[in-house]
């Protein structure tokens, strides 16, 4: 257990001790979206009922913020102590693959967290936000930053190079994310359209976590819910397995 | 009594490559053992399965009687590893990096016996910098200091005092020494086989995945056939009276091996004859390199 906590807070510290470029610099990014799409949307598009587009956009942004760190913290510290070969700390000790599986997911969904809610924690500024179902935040909160930092392990261990990993983010994980409803409602989409994004998952993180603040949403929450938990179980398995059996890790 | 590492039948592949074929030894505890070879001769290998970061094909290893896949857990608290690259975290501190260290192995409170390791390892001034301020010879001591966090019964230095100056060396030799006298059980692998020969009890030599030879120190060099002579002739001599094979160096310095002792007076009887006039003559021990170069060429 002892060693389990180590490893969770030394990915804690990792990411804590440069603050500046994983918490205060996506947090900022999101609000320059925040600022330029309700500029010049808010008076032209309302999605629900009685809900600015500022507020409608601000829950997809701070979802789309935490997915996006949750799998770079995991998929960053693993590809670094690879190339540097100080992964070789790790591997060393008696620490059981499971353990650093968690350590390595926990630290992730952590940071996806603090990001995601320094994204919210702004919502006064430019609007006011309701909080219908606060359980259904937290859930999907937790779920997506769970599947995105089992992604970033999965894409940690597979990639030899920064350069793979930079694709992995670029090709899938950012495309996913943009196209998950974060500035629209699929309902909004043509038929075609609305069909793909029913196939990406982390629509259904964006809109299951929306609903959480205005009880409205493109799909029921509990079909949201049993999607992304599905998608969550299915990945921590794979990327436990590989971590079982060594890949990539140990030759 | 269990031996410290049990070696039985190691075979690894690495695609067409032969890292390992069929080897078995045993190391008793507290023995200080060196582990020999040429690049390439499958010694990190042979380390990296020891210490769980690449598996085996065939075979198994134990250290201190735990299976290294099956009791992993066991295994990897008897052993401390200091790796042959000089790797870092460079997030951290020198004692943040072996605070974390020591966690892992699930030692949370180890302050007292960190900081002994930090003053014997003469790191003190270093222990709040950051690792990427240190030179390359204060890593080097950061990874043993890491390697012994946890106190491990069997220790494995691979290359550890490569690119190192010597006051270091020294420094890492007695602090090594001192640990082995205290129970520890050493592996060293060294390409300075001085130091091999003045450290080990008993070395392994491994040529191609294979082990060629494995014998107390002393065997080794006792192994070696022949009297090796360092002689000073006096200028005008010819070169030609010389047996085959010696080495001649300026000032008349001449190193040469003779079969037997019986071969030395025919020598000198051609020297005389030829004119060449011995001014001085030195019986040269026998060390590691040579036997080191005689079990290679002859495997």
């Amino acid at each position: 257990m002892n060693g389990f906590l180590t490893l969770l807070q030394k990915e804690l510290l990792r990411f804590w001790k440069v603050s500046f470029q994983t918490v205060a610099a996506p947090v900022l990014t999101a609000l320059l979206y925040l600022l330029i799409f309700s500029h010049v949307l808010e008076s032209k598009l309302q999605v629900y009922p009685g809900v600015s587009y500022t507020a409608f956009l601000l829950p997809g942004l701070a979802m789309m913020s935490l997915l996006q760190n949750a799998f770079a913290n995991s998929s960053s510290s693993l590809i670094q102590s690879k190339i540097t070969g100080n992964l070789v700390f790790v591997l060393l000790t008696p620490l059981s693959p499971l353990q650093t599986y968690l350590a390595y997911v926990l630290a992730a969904l952590v940071r996806g967290l603090v990001v995601g809610a320094g994204v919210l924690a702004t919502a006064p500024v430019f609007t006011t936000l309701p909080v219908a179902n606060p359980g259904w935040i937290l859930l999907f909160a937790v779920l997506g930053g769970v599947l995105l930092a089992s992604l970033g392990v999965l894409a940690g261990i597979w990639a030899d190079k920064f350069d793979q990993l930079a694709a992995f983010q670029n090709f899938l994980i950012v495309p996913l994310t943009f196209l998950a409803g974060v500035f629209y409602s699929i309902h909004s989409l043509p038929p075609f359209w609305q069909q793909v994004s029913h196939l990406n998952p982390f629509f259904y993180l964006i809109d299951g976590f929306r609903y959480g603040f205005f009880g409205a949403s493109d799909v029921p929450p509990g079909l949201a819910f049993a999607v992304v938990g599905t998608a969550t179980l299915v990945l921590t398995t794979v990327t436990l397995r590989l971590f079982q059996s060594g890949y990539k890790l140990r030759g | 009594m269990p031996p410290a590492i049990e070696v039985r039948g190691a075979h690894k592949r690495f695609g067409s490559v032969r890292a390992l074929s069929d080897v078995s030894l045993e190391i008793a505890e507290g023995e200080f053992f060196g582990l020999l070879g040429p690049n390439g001769a499958g010694k990190t290998t042979l380390i990296s399965a020891l210490a769980g970061l690449t598996r085996l094909d065939q075979g198994s290893l134990k250290v201190m009687g735990h299976d290294v896949v099956g009791a992993y857990q066991s295994a990897r608290r008897s052993l401390g590893v200091v790796p042959q690259e000089l790797v870092f975290d460079p997030f951290f501190s020198v004692r943040e990096t072996l605070r974390i260290q020591s966690g892992y192995f699930g030692l949370r409170r180890n302050d007292v016996w960190i900081d002994s390791i930090i003053d014997r390892l003469e790191l003190t001034d270093k222990a709040d910098a950051n690792m990427r301020s240190l030179s390359g010879g204060m890593k080097r001591r950061v990874l043993v200091a890491q390697a012994l966090v946890h106190k491990p019964p069997v220790i494995i230095l691979d290359e550890p005092t490569a690119g190192v100056d010597v006051e270091l060396r020294q420094g890492l030799w007695s602090f090594v020494s001192e640990l082995n006298r205290a129970g520890h059980t050493i592996v060293l692998t060294t390409h300075y086989l001085e130091e091999a020969e003045s450290l080990c009890g008993r070395i392994a030599m491994l040529k191609q995945g294979r082990v060629v030879a494995l014998d107390s120190t002393r065997n080794l060099l006792g192994g070696i056939p022949g009297l090796r002579l360092r002689l000073r002739l006096a200028p005008g001599y010819s070169p030609q009276c010389l047996p085959e094979g010696s080495s001649v160096a300026p000032g008349g310095r001449v190193i040469l091996t003779l079969p037997t002792c019986a071969d030395l007076e025919p020598l000198l009887a051609r020297l005389r004859e030829n004119g060449a006039r011995v001014e001085e003559i030195e019986v040269l021990q026998a060390d590691l390199e040579e036997a080191f170069v005689s079990i290679m060429s002859s495997h």
